[in-house]
């Protein structure tokens, strides 16, 4: 089995979140860059898919030079090689574009990405590609199992799960409970330094939307005390003062 | 501009999210507003569309449709957008509209935001306003393509009733049962359970409630408000609580009216998912706790002591509305 899978370059989860030149740039002054986690438990799951029924993982991302100690890490925790392909990541639809126009020849079996980059949170990069690529897709997905060409899936639905049937080819999306994520030993360090990591100039994918600039949220005014002993008060406060009981 | 919003239902009935797409999308029409059902849905339901605001809805009932499918769905929702020449594709930002939104923009050749937070911005080109960083910040996105999908997050926009009818018309997208490669064997919905993405009122705990044996005060007090209840992310990587209440950066981002937190410090990466909630209580034995910062409501002591407390004034406060 021949499997992709889309890793973002992401600042970590304590990032204290702040902008430059005019709120128009991310700052990314003391940020910390990790794989975006959710692409972390697609790799997971990939290594463990191929590990058990045999097969090789590609890790892809679209990024700049700087993205690749993420995708050292992919390779250390397990992926087999990797391609970076060398643009600046503008919107959704440019990385899907992109990763579609290099997977459309290689004939992957199967597709991970996680359901959302913690960034952008756009969740839109699996279900772009695989409308691009003409494949099948299923999102924030809590289980896969691989049988010969058939795929067993759950996933997540308001208020509840769904399991589906699908055959290869397929491209998903990983939600949180699909495996534990997989932390690299020396070993997988060492090997990651000497594994292929090809880097592909960008097609002539077109970015249909751009950010044009950032807000953080205005901050809290001051938290209204109430006494323990007092506790009850508060159903009165947030029905009659907050009004949303 | 013509709109055309997917209106999503749930065993033949819609739901809250989809009467706040319709409004959002006549907020914005200066043309008409098209919703596109898919599946069994009694006409009386489609015509109460209306009063949100839609001026006609194309009903897609083929038996084959009748579950929930993303290839199937987003080619009807992409064939209906084509009948009405929409320039701009309202869907609901729920789990199954984030399966079909960037199919329907990848076949319309469509730019697309989602989680969208504001109505457009079309003074000068289309400029919508979305959250970021999990919560942690907002970003103003323009869509330069003619045909836009916006997917809106769900308990951002309120529900306009307008005097106004709608008619409903028949149509079929010329699709087939085998036109789909996924298919679905089974669903599973916890009945009489508020879906946490879709509550108004969340009390949610977290190691301050010491173990899973406890958890029947938040349960409790949820029950009496009528709230979902949710945890941290310790609490769910202990498997005190099902991973689906995690909410959080890595886990689910919600945005209720009510947010009780019980026992969570509120580490940045919780803050991020619930942040955009309108009314925040922290309930934490340590003062120094941040939640305190970005609650309106604070309660400094026990949770064992504090929950019955409260449950006990909610309790009143229930049969004295009733």
């Amino acid at each position: 089995m021949k499997v992709l899978v889309c890793i973002s370059n992401v600042p970590d989860t304590t990032t204290k979140v702040t902008f430059t030149e005019n709120n128009t740039k991310f700052n990314t002054q003391g940020v910390q860059f990790i794989i975006n986690p959710y692409d972390e438990l697609a790799l997971t799951k990939a290594l463990e898919l191929t590990e058990k029924s045999g097969g090789t993982v590609t890790a892809i991302n679209v990024g700049l030079a700087d993205a690749e100690p993420s995708i050292r890490k992919a390779l250390a925790i397990g992926a087999h090689d990797a391609v970076r392909i060398n643009a600046e990541p503008v919107d959704a639809f440019f990385v899907a574009a992109e990763i579609a126009n290099y997977a459309k020849n290689e004939n992957f079996d199967l597709i991970l990405a996680g359901r959302e980059s913690i960034d952008y949170n756009g969740g839109l990069v699996a279900g772009l590609l695989a409308e691009m690529l003409n494949m099948p897709s299923v999102n924030v997905i809590t289980a896969i199992e691989v049988n010969g060409d058939t795929v067993s899936l759950e996933r997540d639905i308001d208020g509840g799960r769904e399991k589906l049937e699908c055959k290869l080819p397929l491209v998903v999306s990983a939600q949180k409970e699909l495996t534990e994520p997989r932390i690299p030993n020396m070993r997988g360090i060492m090997a990651a330094r000497t594994k292929p990591l090809k880097v592909v100039e960008a097609n002539t994918a077109q970015a249909n939307s751009q950010t044009l600039s950032f807000e953080l949220p205005a901050a809290k005014g001051a938290c209204k005390m109430i006494s323990v002993e007092e506790a009850g008060k508060l159903i009165e406060l947030l029905h009659s003062e907050a009004k949303v009981i | 501009m013509n709109i055309l919003v997917f209106a999503e239902n749930q065993e033949g009935n819609f739901k809250k999210s989809v009467f706040e797409a319709i409004s959002f999308a006549s907020q914005i029409s200066e043309g008409k507003v098209m919703v596109a059902s898919i599946g069994k849905v009694d006409e009386a339901k489609l015509a109460e569309l209306g009063k949100y605001g839609a001026n006609k809805v194309y009903h897609y009932q083929q038996e084959y449709l009748n579950q929930f499918n993303g290839e199937l769905y987003s080619k009807v929702i992409a064939h209906a957008a084509k009948s009405c020449n929409a320039d701009v594709i309202v869907i609901s930002n729920t789990y199954s509209g984030k399966m079909v939104a960037p199919r329907v923009a990848a076949q319309l050749n469509a730019g697309i935001a989602s989680g969208v937070i504001s109505l457009p911005d079309t003074q000068a080109g289309f400029k919508v306003r979305r959250s970021v960083f999990s919560g942690k910040a907002f970003a103003d996105v323009a869509i330069n393509t003619s045909v836009k999908v916006l997917a809106i997050t769900p308990n951002s926009f309120t529900i306009n009733e307008i005097d106004n009818t709608c008619s409903v018309e028949a149509a079929d997208a010329g699709l087939n049962a085998t036109d789909a490669k996924t298919k679905s064997i089974e669903i599973a919905r916890a009945s009489g359970k508020i879906p946490l993405t879709e509550a108004e009122l969340v009390v949610s705990a977290g190691r301050g409630m010491k173990g899973p044996e406890n958890w029947n005060l938040v349960e409790e007090l949820a029950d009496i408000l009528g709230a979902a209840t949710a945890c941290s992310k310790p609490v769910s990587d202990m498997h005190w609580r099902p991973h689906s209440e995690h909410v959080g950066q890595t886990g689910i981002t919600i945005k209720p009216n009510l947010y009780i937190a019980i026992g969570i410090s509120g580490a940045i990466q919780h803050l991020a998912g619930v942040s955009s909630s309108k009314v925040i209580v922290a309930i934490n034995k340590d003062p120094e706790a941040p939640f305190f910062k970005a609650a309106d409501y604070g309660i400094i002591g026990d949770a064992f002591e504090i929950l019955p407390k409260i449950t006990e004034a909610a309790k009143a406060f229930k049969s004295q509305q009733a």
